[in-house]
């Protein structure tokens, strides 16, 4: 939590005020009782109309004052809190923005969201009622406690048993259920899980006739949920009456020995009556003040995670602008030396001691079963991930010691998964390039085969993409994202096993046009079909992260065996496929 | 309206099996409101034997204390009982409500199933009960003594002097009408809270969720621009709601402190004439503190009633849904069947006015296999619905051994069959529960050779605790291809006379799909199979082929038979050379 309260800065004078006013409503709070004492013991006891009307007036005065003084610190309260929340959302878009993929993929990007929506909306609150309550609580208590020292030292003294007695009750359930809490938190997730389960199973479970025995499953689960709860709501049920009880008994107490102070005439009945009111007010407060402490623990809990990810630093680091100006600078030369890359947790490295140069205009194909490291490869090149060992030039320099942006800017790479963002056509292309110019978006729509698709809408290139690209099938969203890695006209364009999605004609299509831009990138191209690469200018072949081939289609045919098994088995599978399409 | 009534009354439906709870609850409940409102007036006894020095009178104090000590000790074990019995009432319904929505799930027909979300089907079962739960809770405890503690400070306070009681009966509703005023007019700063929120959830989740393509084309700093102006909009919006709803609390506040001050001086004034008492004046001070508290409070447990009660009706709108017809209605039964096939002038729709299959007729003989072909999404799992019996055809039978399988129970038809589907469904458990999943009371022996048989036995070993090692629910610690191993050894051990297969494997690397094919392989030995096929070598040795599209078959018969008629299929086998 501390770190975060960087964010609170600018609202100094918010957090100050807002506490501040909330104090000066609890002074007047403690003065009503005060006030009532004096219209029994002189209004009453003299038969004082005047003083009577006086002190009434001095009620609704007080009444009037209090409002004002409340609400203005509501609206510090709420201003400090909800401007707070919003830099906090800030700083940690921005941050989130910075992680490596090696971070996001630790933490996991539906964490990332949860902290960056719900967790900062429990902070908020958390805060706007930590400035109104966290103060004005204790110093009514303290507060009340005092006051009864002014009436009669004697009578105090049960304020001073009683409040840390109460305290002790309300904070004692509080700590004692806070766990059991949790237990039955841990119970409804279970519920929770089995429902999830039996619905995504449920062609297997009726397959096999299960239902009966998954309901008797769920009702262990669900039994054991209401067990739980209601063990838990016996404790927290004792909350309430135990401490209606501690009150009262001290009422009876404090009305006893009123009566002996009363009697020996240190005390008046008026006094006794304002005595009264402490004690009720003091119950209310504490109340509040348990509530308080949960949900700011809750806040607090959710700030921490915040600052959990806040504290998470990208693992890319520059590693100083050493720039070897004697090398050659050919642009568009990628080169891989003896490079390594360990995930972080893995046991064993995704690719290990891999070599090799691909030139300016330059195919390079990448094969290799599941898992066996092609596009942990390829994401080294615009170094999403950093090596381990060894390293990767582009252009003759590390990627490490490149600006990032600069780096980026070089290579257009069009991923697995098909993504596309809300907005138009026309704005999801202009991520590519957004200087691109009319014609080099109808290049690009034409070179990727979406041209057609695009035309047949009824506004074109000025069509709606829906978030996540839910309104065009997943052929139409992955040449999409082919146009705009084009768009870019990058000196490197990688393919991460990205045409699978293409039927045969238009990869083919694809590929001829590729050989046709006038800026000749080099091309990286991961595929698990060997048709996809056959014309590579060098196709490298990977097995459990290590290069077992590398030369062109017709060698690797000769003398790589993988190579020839993968080619074989898949030259029968593609015809299938085929007859299927 | 009449809805909420109809929801009301099935509440009280689950209700009525706890009574004596709800009669004992309601008893403390008056229990604890009477004495708690009587005790001012003890005290207000108390306040007035102690009139000044020297005039206490200790014999009769002492009598009300004691009195006091007696009644606060009943209230509070009153509230105890009341709060334990309203906490058993509430988690016992929703257990209840709970074990009928999951039974009916095992009921409802797949077309329920597949056209609701799941997620939104198990948010009904756990959130919206959840909801109910807090709502019914809040209704028992507070709505209840709510009502009894206004009803009863009226009573003393009208029994007291009736134009005191006046002055706090006629200022009290401001602090009802100022919260619903607040609470109306912050109605739209909230709902435009909430849209902009929702708008910046969007876009985090857009561009958090992507965040690989963001950072690809160097877009972070465009994204944190939109950020940020969403950001602006949403802390503006934020503001408001937030302060002028954190107006309600002191304004009702404010409102109790003007009745407290009106108390205080009209009382007074009766005092000064002798017509009310200091202990009384006391007494009614502490009712203009208690008496606006359940005015606020009850707006707030309307709402969370009302929120309950919808929570409730999604609740029991799954609960009363459609269940599975005759299920159970068996006239016939299938022992070990032959594994012969008859389909009969099938017609089937999932939609009334798209007709999707027409008249399809096929025979399949004990021992053949079936080969479905056909693009992605063509359909192909309508075939394997009907044959399930998962839906139910529309036109025309379905036979098994001769017999229509609509004449069959469910269980004992489905038991015919073994399925392998290509999402690998797996329970969270061991992975010899999981095996044993396919046949109820194997062995571990048995789901051990049925292992071995799938192949599924050699990486089994290997793994941290054998076949004892859990299965996660998303399977992280196994790969795609050993799970479906582990499918195939569930089917094994359930040694069915049909089979159903889905050959997709294709996110499985070569080897695993070898070991996968020639699992797939033995199973079909001597056995009818429907596969839905990927491989040449499947499609070619398949004794009928069905050729679907637009999930329509469009044509069948064998490969050879096939390629003769020079069709759609033809165009399709030929089509391999020009790959």
């Amino acid at each position: 939590m501390k770190k975060l309260l960087v964010y609170m800065k600018g609202y100094e004078k918010e957090c100050i005020l807002g506490p501040l006013f909330k104090l000066l409503e609890a002074g007047f709070d403690l003065t009503v009782p005060m006030v009532t004492a004096a219209i029994i013991d002189c209004g009453i006891a003299n038969q004082d109309r005047d003083y009577i009307i006086r002190y009434g007036g001095i009620l609704i005065l007080l009444a009037i004052v209090g409002l004002t003084c409340s609400i203005t610190a509501q609206y510090f309260a709420a201003k400090a809190a909800v401007g707070f929340a919003a830099r906090l959302r800030h700083a940690l878009f921005e941050h989130i923005e910075s992680l490596s993929f090696a971070e996001i993929d630790q933490v996991g990007t539906s964490t990332l969201i949860t902290r960056m929506t719900s967790d900062i909306n429990q902070v908020q609150s958390g805060v706007n009622m930590a400035l109104r309550l966290f103060l004005r609580s204790p110093f009514i208590v303290f507060g009340a406690m005092i006051c009864a020292f002014f009436y009669d030292i004697k009578a105090a003294l049960v304020f001073v048993v009683v409040i840390p007695l109460l305290a002790l009750v309300i904070f004692g359930i509080m700590v004692v259920s806070m766990p059991l809490y949790k237990r039955v938190q841990g119970a409804l997730d279970k519920v929770l899980g089995s429902t999830r389960e039996n619905l995504t199973g449920v062609r297997v479970i009726r397959a096999f006739h299960r239902e009966e025995e998954e309901e008797e499953e769920f009702c262990v689960e669900n039994d054991f949920l209401a067990k739980a709860q209601l063990f838990v709501g016996k404790i927290s049920a004792l909350t309430n009456p135990v401490t209606y009880v501690m009150i009262n008994m001290a009422l009876v107490a404090l009305l006893w020995i009123g009566g002996v102070r009363i009697d020996a005439g240190t005390l008046s009945q008026g006094q006794i009556i304002a005595l009264i009111n402490y004690l009720s007010q003091i119950l209310v407060e504490l109340v509040k003040l348990a509530n308080t402490i949960v949900l700011s623990n809750k806040a607090l809990a959710c700030a921490n995670r915040i600052e959990s990810v806040m504290e998470i630093h990208s693992s890319l680091e520059m590693a100083g602008q050493e720039e070897d100006r004697r090398e050659n600078r050919i642009k568009g030369q990628v080169i891989f030396e003896n490079v390594s890359m360990c995930y972080q947790g893995a046991l064993e490295p995704s690719v290990e001691k891999i070599t090799f140069t691909a030139d300016k205009g330059q195919t390079i194909g990448i094969i290799g079963g599941t898992g066996s490291g092609k596009s942990t490869l390829v994401h080294l090149i615009p170094r999403f991930y950093d090596v381990t060992e060894g390293f990767v030039k582009v252009d003759g320099k590390d990627v490490r010691s490149y600006d990032l942006e600069e780096l980026r800017n070089k290579v257009g790479i069009v991923m697995q998964k098909a993504v596309l963002f809300k907005g138009t056509i026309r704005e999801n292309l202009l991520w590519g390039n957004e200087n691109a110019s009319e014609e080099e978006l109808q290049e690009a729509l034409e070179l990727s085969q979406s041209l057609e698709f695009v035309e047949k809408k009824e506004n074109g290139i000025q069509s709606f993409v829906e978030q996540g690209g839910r309104n065009l099938s997943g052929g139409q969203r992955q040449r999409l994202t082919i146009a705009r890695a084009l768009v870019r006209k990058p000196e490197i364009l990688i393919f991460d096993d990205s045409t699978s999605a293409l039927d045969y004609a238009t990869d083919a299509k694809l590929r001829g046009g590729l050989k046709s831009l006038s800026y000749s990138p080099t091309v990286f191209m991961v595929s698990q079909r060997t048709s996809s690469i056959r014309h590579a200018d060098k196709i490298i072949v990977l097995e459990d992260g290590k290069v077992i081939g590398m030369g062109t289609h017709e060698e690797l045919l000769e003398n790589c065996q993988v190579y020839r098994e993968i080619h074989q088995s898949q030259y029968q599978e593609e015809n299938e496929k085929s007859i299927q399409n | 309206m009449k809805n909420q009534k109809e929801t009301i009354r099935k509440i009280l439906l689950y209700i009525r099996h706890y009574w004596w709870l709800i009669l004992g609850s309601l008893l403390c409940a008056a229990v604890s409101v009477v004495f708690t409102l009587y005790l001012p007036i003890l005290t207000g006894y108390a306040v007035d034997v102690m009139v000044e020095e020297g005039r206490v009178d200790f014999v009769v104090l002492k009598e009300l204390l004691v009195k006091m000590a007696v009644i606060i000790m009943i209230t509070g074990i009153a509230q105890w009982l009341m709060n334990v019995a309203n906490n058993r009432i509430t988690y016992l319904v929703v257990r209840d409500i709970r074990r009928d929505a999951f039974h009916k799930l095992q009921k409802l027909p797949l077309k329920y199933l597949d056209v609701h979300s799941s997620g939104d089907l198990v948010s009904r079962i756990i959130a919206d009960v959840d909801q109910f739960a807090d709502g019914l809770l809040m209704g028992f405890t507070q709505a209840f003594t709510g009502i009894l503690t206004i009803l009863g400070t009226l009573i003393f306070m009208l029994r007291m002097n009736v134009w005191i009681t006046l002055v706090v009966v006629l200022v009290t509703p401001l602090s009802f009408f100022v919260a619903a005023f607040i609470a109306k007019k912050t109605h739209v700063m909230f709902q435009k809270q909430s849209e902009a929120r929702g708008e910046q959830t969007g876009l985090i989740d857009e561009m958090i969720g992507n965040q690989q393509v963001v950072q690809a084309y160097g877009h972070e700093k465009k994204a944190l621009k939109r950020f940020d102006e969403v950001n602006k909009r949403l802390e503006g919006y934020s503001l408001r709601a937030t302060f002028f709803s954190s107006i309600t609390n002191p304004a009702t506040r404010f409102v109790n402190n003007l009745v407290y001050a009106g108390v205080g001086i009209s009382g007074a004034f009766f005092a000064i004439h002798g017509r009310l008492s200091v202990g009384t004046l006391s007494c009614f001070l502490s009712y203009a503190n208690q008496y606006t508290k359940p005015f606020n409070e009850i707006s707030g447990v309307i709402t969370e009633l009302q929120n309950a009660i919808t929570c409730a009706g999604r609740v029991f709108e799954l609960i009363e849904e459609q269940e599975e017809t005759n299920n159970g209605m068996a006239e016939e039964k299938i022992e070990n069947a032959s594994g012969a096939m008859e389909i009969e002038h099938v017609d089937f729709s999932y939609v009334p006015d798209k007709p999707l299959i027409q008249n399809l007729n096929l025979s399949v003989k004990p021992g053949q296999r079936v080969a479905i072909v056909g693009p992605t999404g063509c359909g192909k799992t309508t075939i394997i619905n009907l044959i399930m019996r998962f839906y139910d055809v529309d036109k025309g039978a379905i036979k098994m051994d001769g017999k229509d399988i609509r004449s069959l129970s469910r269980e004992n038809l489905r038991s015919q069959y073994g399925m392998v589907l290509q999402e690998t469904w797996l329970k969270d458990g061991t992975v010899l529960e999981n095996i044993l999943f396919g046949r109820k009371g194997a062995t571990r022996e048995e789901a051990m050779e049925a292992a071995k048989l799938s192949h599924a036995h050699s990486f089994i070993k290997r793994l941290p605790k054998g076949y004892d090692t859990i299965v996660k629910e998303n399977g992280e610690n196994l790969s795609q291809g050993q799970r479906q191993l582990l499918c195939i050894a569930r089917v094994i051990l359930c040694k069915p006379s049909i089979l159903i297969l889905d050959e997709a494997t294709s996110s499985i690397d070569t080897r695993t799909e070898m070991q996968i094919q020639s699992a797939f392989q033995k199973l079909m030995e001597g056995r009818t199979s429907f596969i839905v096929a990927h491989r040449l070598s499947t499609i070619q040795s398949a004794d009928i082929i069905l050729v679907m599209k637009d999930g329509q078959i469009i044509e069948q018969g064998s490969h050879s038979e096939l390629l003769a008629k020079k069709g759609f299929y033809t165009n399709l086998y030929m089509s391999q050379f020009a790959g």
